[in-house]
């Protein structure tokens, strides 16, 4: 576990842009894809993962590194991450549901589809092969869940255009789609000579 | 339809797990820059898929209604992590090149979706072989698009070279877009063949 040397204010933009969960790691693509569809739900699941990503990462950090790692017991850590993410979303539900009930009504649907989210124990996985630290873990989640967020919500107002035009029958639906997901990909990307994460 | 070659040629085919059902993109677009590293992920993934779905199918009558999906997720956990430790004591290169893909298996939605779709109302063998042909459709397309990747992007096919040294790899190809637009491609392509079989007859 080498802490890599990077400032938290750098790994937050490079989450979010260059080092884009979605664009750059592909994660999070199924409920991206299906869910991009419609303005309204793309923005409400953006915030729903960015708010569960932030927890998620913070909490998996902490068990990590205070439970599996002082055992020897970090081959056990896909179990542990996937059933710490499944419990933060059923408490986050409860939480809201019992904090304002117009949050719950936007953001409460989409919870349950965000344990099956790859983004999700994708962030949790990286965060503990790169090694970072608990300041660094949170701002990692942060960055990539706003991350997710933007590209999800480019994407929709994108398809909104797109889904006026002829195309050719084969490339309607999701062939255009992840075509359109490339080019957003290659704009992201091309900062990447500004900052960067490995 | 029960038949095994209607199964193999349903799961790769005609409902290809990539190109009509749209899923499990998540977590192997990545690995695609390099074949050997394809390879050895959808094998990972046909391992998984296939015991899964036997093991859902053998415990079906067990599990309760209301906790089936953290149960499920618990059993495909398990066999990721028997992957994951082959895959550190014989292949640590490998291992090491896949990063945190080999765990974002759990989260493919091919593996729920055929526990769910299939396991859950047939019988094991069926069901490992129903889980299987899954994987095979999905490495199918992978691979295609791995073979692309290296090829242009390092001139290169499992690792040798095949084209001349005067060829000028393309950069785009190994950098992440070009995966989307090859996946673009082959949907665009495989869903055209379809409509034309499906207008034939």
């Amino acid at each position: 576990m080498n802490a890599p040397i990077i400032s938290p204010f750098a790994l937050f933009f490079a989450s979010m842009i260059t080092s884009n969960i979605l664009l750059a790691n592909f994660l999070g693509m199924c409920s991206f894809i299906a869910i991009s569809k419609d303005m309204k739900s793309s923005n409400g699941l953006g915030l729903a993962v960015t708010v569960v990503l932030t927890v998620t990462t913070a909490i998996n950090w902490v068990i990590l590194n205070y439970i599996l790692i002082p055992l020897n017991l970090e081959y056990l850590r896909f179990i542990v991450f996937i059933i710490s993410i499944a419990a933060v979303v059923q408490m986050l539900e409860m939480v809201i549901d019992r904090l304002s009930q117009a949050l719950y009504m936007s953001l409460g649907i989409f919870l349950p589809l965000i344990t099956v989210n790859c983004a999700i124990l994708g962030v949790s996985l990286f965060m503990e092969i790169r090694g970072y630290s608990f300041v660094q873990s949170i701002v990692y989640g942060l960055g990539s869940g706003l991350g997710w967020w933007l590209a999800i919500m480019l994407l929709s107002s994108i398809r909104k255009k797109v889904d006026k035009s002829k195309l050719s029958p084969g490339l309607q639906g999701p062939g255009i789609t992840v075509i359109t997901i490339g080019f957003m990909a290659m704009a992201f990307i091309g900062f990447s000579g500004m900052l960067a994460v490995q | 339809m029960s038949s095994t070659g209607a199964i193999l040629k349903d799961n790769v085919w005609t409902s290809n797990p990539i190109f009509m059902q749209m899923l499990g993109i998540c977590s192997a677009l990545a690995v695609t820059n390099l074949l050997a590293n394809t390879l050895i992920m959808t094998i990972g993934v046909v391992f998984v898929t296939a015991f899964s779905s036997f093991t859902v199918s053998l415990m079906k009558t067990l599990i309760p209604r209301k906790v089936r999906m953290i149960v499920q997720t618990l059993i495909i956990a398990f066999y990721v992590i028997i992957v994951d430790i082959l895959l550190r004591a014989y292949l640590p290169d490998m291992s090491r090149a896949l990063g945190p893909y080999v765990g974002l298996i759990i989260t493919n939605c091919i593996i729920m979706g055929r526990a769910e779709a299939f396991a859950q109302s047939n019988p094991p063998f069926i069901s490992a072989w129903d889980g299987a042909t899954s994987g095979f459709g999905y490495m199918a397309v992978l691979m295609t698009i791995a073979f692309v990747r290296e090829l242009m992007g390092f001139g290169t096919i499992f690792g040798l070279r095949v084209l001349p040294e005067a060829f000028e790899p393309w950069i785009i190809m190994v950098t992440p877009p070009s995966a989307f637009f090859l996946l673009g491609i082959i949907i665009w392509a495989g869903k055209t063949v379809m409509n034309r079989e499906g207008a034939a007859a």
